[in-house]
């Protein structure tokens, strides 16, 4: 078994869900049903595999890519199939393999307008080998294909069954995302040639670039194309536009990917890529970095107030969020960087969770508009407490996942890594304190004016409305215990990401700035 | 007349090579000759000529087979370039003192322009033989211009070159009139024939000159004459340069050289559209590569500013005008226009590593021919049903044709450059050229390029939009049938577009790393 894993265990969990759509596209498309249950075994079969691999994880050995596979790929270009899982993908990779089957489970019943199972259940699975792909690459070429190829399945899904100003909205995300990837392909092609190396291999860039002969000014001019392409996918501040439309015009399911793994690939490339290769520009894009990063809390906070969209609202409090994570990763510290990767999981299954709760609301309602809403208590108990459980977890409530993703961020910018300026964040630190209790500004008085009160007059008597079905059951529980026990035993991921997470910190120490 | 505009020229340069050749030799030698070299060449004009005469003995009774028929002669052809490819390693081979040499960069592109040939063959086929059109003649043509296509791969020396070039392009200016009662495919013709002459006269022209300065119309020995002069290049040669390189850029439509690609690509039949799109561009891109990377080695201070300017220019202002245009063909033209100006920007650096400049031009040319033939045979499908050549005519084309849809959004996102279709590699190989030299000239150009990919972006995701998300123009669902030509010909495009992109197919058929500049 162990020998299995380690030669293909990767390669099985990253296709497996490939090898569903080729299945899926020999079955007509009217068995629906045959067509549910192939892309749900797919991703099934392809978390199963991930899981078998987490068991045979050597923990105590996490900062070292484990079930390594090193191939040759495209040989003219050097370009390798090099993958490998460390414990700094470990914990994304298992968020996005509990995610997707979750989001394939919810779709049994919930297929958006116009329908076609068929080929909406094929885009998600293409999504998850792209998401999967991208978190296990160890070469910036194979980075660069997986980062990519889940841009199709987004772009379709969000044009075909999005809401109504869906084209706007898909060619936006594209767009925007493609105008940093062309960028950031540039940059990892500029590495190269500076540094002179043989492979596209991360480590192995970074040992160049380690070996210093490459002056600062290519180094942050390099940083900069990687930031464009990373930055915009997180999003950052002044590019997160794509994202309040992207996520509200998406169908739900598009959402909730959208918001619990796609935005963490810009963020992991972060950490995986731009920061360990380039630590020295990366020092000195850090404030810049942080301050984006406390402009987003705040901006994002403030556009939530603002929102009389509930999808929307929960749209903007992902740049808040997604902010803080960005302030953990500009301290530059292990710390900070632990942080990050937390807030990721945390934000994923938080917001996750919003984006589903809003889906199944605009399925009984018809409408996400704030005021029209109301009583959710009343009309269906659970689900309203549900969305209370999961806004507090959003807010930041200790005891719950949200409160170890930002809470540990703020703290990490009192003492940014050694070279950064340390009131500059501390005035950071401030900022981002002062966005948490926006945070609970906005999310209660989501909460108040959806889940409490009384029913509006018009849906006071509408058959639709009504409590939580099984399928939602079903999709939403696993995710919800999570939220509680992530809140209770951060260890968990804390030990996984600590070795990894300082092997950054310690690169950036070693500058001795 | 052409010829006799060109007379002066084509004179002057005859006479030059007779008194070099009987200055040198005192008696004609026959050169050997090597058949085997020469058999793609000798095959497809056989072949040709078989079929010409099959057409005059049969007339109509003959007339359906000659699609076939012709496409058979590019599939025969293709077995001497298969069994010619580094046998025994004693590649490249030279033939006629250095003006002819078969290599590896050679026996690629022969393969690129007959299988080429063979898919323009099957876009032609039901297109030809519904319309009221001289079919069989038409794919006489194109047999000759594949020829000076093959031709063009192996040509190391100015005349032959020259002679490549208007054997592809003449059956070409006739081929684009062939409509012949559309007012728009005459327009179509009398353009390109004219400013084809025209750009001829240039080119020749700036030949003239480079022969005058190096004595020697083989490229081997005029990039060795040139290299004496390195530090203070004479105007004389500054002008031949020049002008050289002018006359290709009217052949492959770089801006501002490309007034004539829109009108003559919308008038023309789709199918030669996309011969000319394609398959001529390729041979125009040929003949450039081989001239500046040989003949032109060493002036890169001339050649690199210019190609740089071109190239800015092509890609940017083919895409900015792309956007506009409501006519899908028009739009793939200018399109057309942008890839070029990508596949020229190498040429931009080429001195620090020229072997790397013609690898990724080769990439680049192999992946635009399967995506860019696939994209027009998706145009000539849908055609059949709409009648329309308008964007807005592919609306609704995902619920009423779900498997061209699919094909046909795989191309356009090949074209885009969005792993994992082949386009993202012809992309990745230029950008690597680009930064390969390490100057702000060439990462400079390749963020232009950059920029570039995402404003194409917008135009070729409009045609996706259209095909998936919007309504049929006339709420006329009926299903379309698809001939067997065109699925077989969307068949083997798509699938080499898909495959390149995710192997190592097309990056390792490029690998040139063992070509010899060559040499007599």
């Amino acid at each position: 078994m162990q020998e299995f894993l380690d030669t293909w265990g990767i390669t099985a969990m990253v296709f497996l869900p490939l090898v569903g759509v080729a299945l899926m596209m020999a079955v007509p498309q009217k068995e629906e049903s045959l067509q549910r249950w192939l892309a749900l075994a797919a991703s099934i079969g392809s978390a199963v595999v991930g899981v078998l691999m987490l068991w045979n994880f050597d923990y105590d050995d996490s900062g070292t890519m484990q079930f390594a596979v090193d191939h040759r790929w495209i040989e003219v270009i050097t370009a390798r199939y090099a993958v490998g899982i460390d414990g700094m993908s470990l914990p994304l990779l298992a968020l996005t393999l509990l995610v997707v089957p979750l989001v394939l489970i919810y779709s049994w019943n919930h297929i958006p307008a116009p329908g076609n199972a068929k080929a909406f259940l094929i885009l998600i699975l293409v999504l998850h080998t792209g998401m999967l792909g991208t978190f296990v690459a160890r070469d910036l070429v194979l980075f660069f294909v997986f980062f990519e190829v889940v841009l199709l399945p987004m772009y379709f899904m969000i044009g075909v069954w999005g809401g109504e100003q869906r084209l706007y909205a898909a060619i936006k995300f594209f767009l925007y995302t493609l105008f940093g990837s062309a960028l950031m392909l540039v940059s990892f092609l500029a590495l190269f040639r500076v540094t002179g190396s043989e492979t596209f291999n991360i480590v192995g860039l970074a040992e160049r670039v380690a070996e210093g002969d490459i002056s600062l000014t290519t180094q942050v001019l390099i940083f900069g194309g990687m930031f464009m392409g990373f930055g915009i996918k997180v999003p950052m501040f002044p590019f997160h536009t794509w994202l309040p439309d992207a996520h509200t015009q998406a169908p739900t399911q598009g959402s909730v990917l959208l918001a619990a793994v796609l935005l963490k690939l810009g963020t992991y490339g972060f950490i995986r890529i731009a920061i360990p290769i380039l630590p020295e520009a990366a020092l000195e894009w850090a404030p810049w970095i942080g301050l984006l990063a406390v402009i987003g809390i705040i901006y994002g906070a403030l556009g939530c107030l603002a929102q009389t969209d509930m999808k929307r609202l929960i749209a903007f409090s992902s740049v808040a969020h997604m902010g803080y994570v960005m302030l953990g990763i500009a301290t530059l510290t292990d710390f900070g960087i632990n942080a990050a990767i937390f807030g990721m999981v945390a934000h994923g299954l938080i917001t996750g969770m919003l984006f589903f709760i809003a889906g199944s609301v605009k399925e009984r309602y018809h409408t996400l508009e704030i005021k029209r809403l109301g009583g959710l208590l009343i009309q269906a108990p659970r689900m309203g407490w549900i969305l209370g459980i999961t806004t507090m977890a959003s807010l930041g409530l200790p005891g719950l996942a949200g409160f170890w993703g930002e809470f540990p961020a703020i703290l990490a910018s009192y003492d940014p890594a050694p070279g950064l300026s340390d009131t500059l964040f501390r005035v950071y630190m401030v900022v981002a304190a002062i966005g948490t209790v926006l945070a609970a500004a906005y999310l209660l008085w989501l909460l108040q004016r959806t889940a409490f009160g009384t029913p509006s007059e018009e849906f006071v008597d509408d058959p639709e409305v009504h409590d939580m079905v099984f399928t939602e059951w079903l999709a939403w529980a696993p995710m919800l215990v999570l939220i509680v026990v992530l809140g209770f035993l951060p260890s968990l991921i804390f030990d996984v990401t600590n070795t990894p997470a300082s092997m950054v910190g310690d690169a950036v120490n070693a500058l001795g700035r | 007349m052409p010829s006799t505009l060109w007379g002066a020229d084509v004179g002057s340069i005859v006479a030059g090579l007779l008194a070099t050749t009987t200055a040198d030799t005192a008696e004609f030698v026959r050169p050997a000759i090597d058949w085997h070299a020469f058999a793609p060449e000798l095959i497809v004009l056989g072949w040709g000529a078989l079929v010409t005469v099959i057409d005059i003995i049969g007339l109509e009774r003959t007339r359906r087979f000659m699609p076939s028929l012709t496409g058979i002669g590019f599939l025969l052809a293709m077995i001497p370039v298969l069994t010619l490819w580094d046998l025994d390693g004693d590649l490249p081979r030279v033939l006629f003192d250095g003006a002819y040499v078969v290599d590896n960069y050679a026996l690629v592109l022969k393969g690129l322009f007959l299988l080429s040939g063979y898919v323009i063959v099957l876009l032609s086929t039901n297109y030809m033989a519904e319309g009221d059109y001289h079919d069989s003649e038409f794919y006489q043509l194109i047999a000759a211009s594949v020829l000076g296509m093959l031709v063009m791969t192996s040509a190391r020396d100015l005349v032959s070159i020259f002679i490549a070039l208007e054997l592809v392009s003449i059956p070409a200016y006739l081929m684009a009139a062939w409509r012949k009662r559309d007012l728009k495919s005459n327009e179509a013709g009398l353009k390109y024939m004219l400013m084809g002459v025209f750009a001829s006269g240039i080119l020749l022209y700036g030949m003239s000159m480079l022969y005058g300065a190096a004595g020697d119309t083989r490229l081997s020995v005029i990039g060795e004459s040139l290299a004496g002069d390195a530090d203070g290049v004479s105007p004389f040669i500054v002008i031949g340069t020049l002008f050289t390189i002018i006359g290709f850029a009217f052949k492959v439509s770089a801006v501002p050289f490309h007034t004539w690609a829109p009108d003559t690509y919308e008038g023309a039949p789709t199918p030669l559209t996309a011969f000319l799109a394609v398959a001529s561009k390729a041979a125009g891109f040929v003949g450039l590569v081989t001239i500046v990377l040989d003949g032109l080695r060493e002036v890169p201070s001339i050649v690199e500013p210019l190609m740089w300017i071109l190239a800015a220019l092509t890609m940017t202002v083919g895409n900015l005008i792309a956007l506009r245009q409501t006519n899908v063909v028009r739009m793939l033209a200018y399109s057309g226009i942008a890839q070029a100006g990508y596949m020229m920007a190498p040429l931009a650096v080429y001195s620090t590593s020229p072997e790397l400049v013609r690898e990724s031009i080769v990439t680049y040319l192999v992946i635009y021919a399967a995506m860019n033939l696939g994209a027009f045979a998706v145009v000539i499908v849908a055609a059949r049903k709409t009648r329309s050549g308008e964007i807005e005519s592919f609306g609704g084309l995902f619920r009423y044709a779900p498997g061209v849809t699919v094909t046909m959004t795989v191309f356009l996102f090949s074209l885009t450059g969005i792993p994992p279709m082949g386009g993202w590699l012809a992309k990745f190989q230029v950008f690597n050229a680009l930064i390969e030299g390490r100057t702000g000239w060439g990462v400079g150009l390749a963020v232009i390029a950059s920029i570039n990919s995402v404003v194409a972006a917008f135009y070729y995701l409009n045609v996706a939009k259209f095909m998936w998300f919007m309504p049929a123009p006339d709420d006329d669902y009926s299903p379309i049938r698809v001939p067997s030509a065109l699925i077989f010909a969307l068949g083997v495009t798509v699938i080499v577009t898909v495959i390149s992109g995710v192997s190592p197919l097309v990056p390792d058929l490029t690998d040139f790393t063992e070509v010899a500049t060559a040499g007599p």
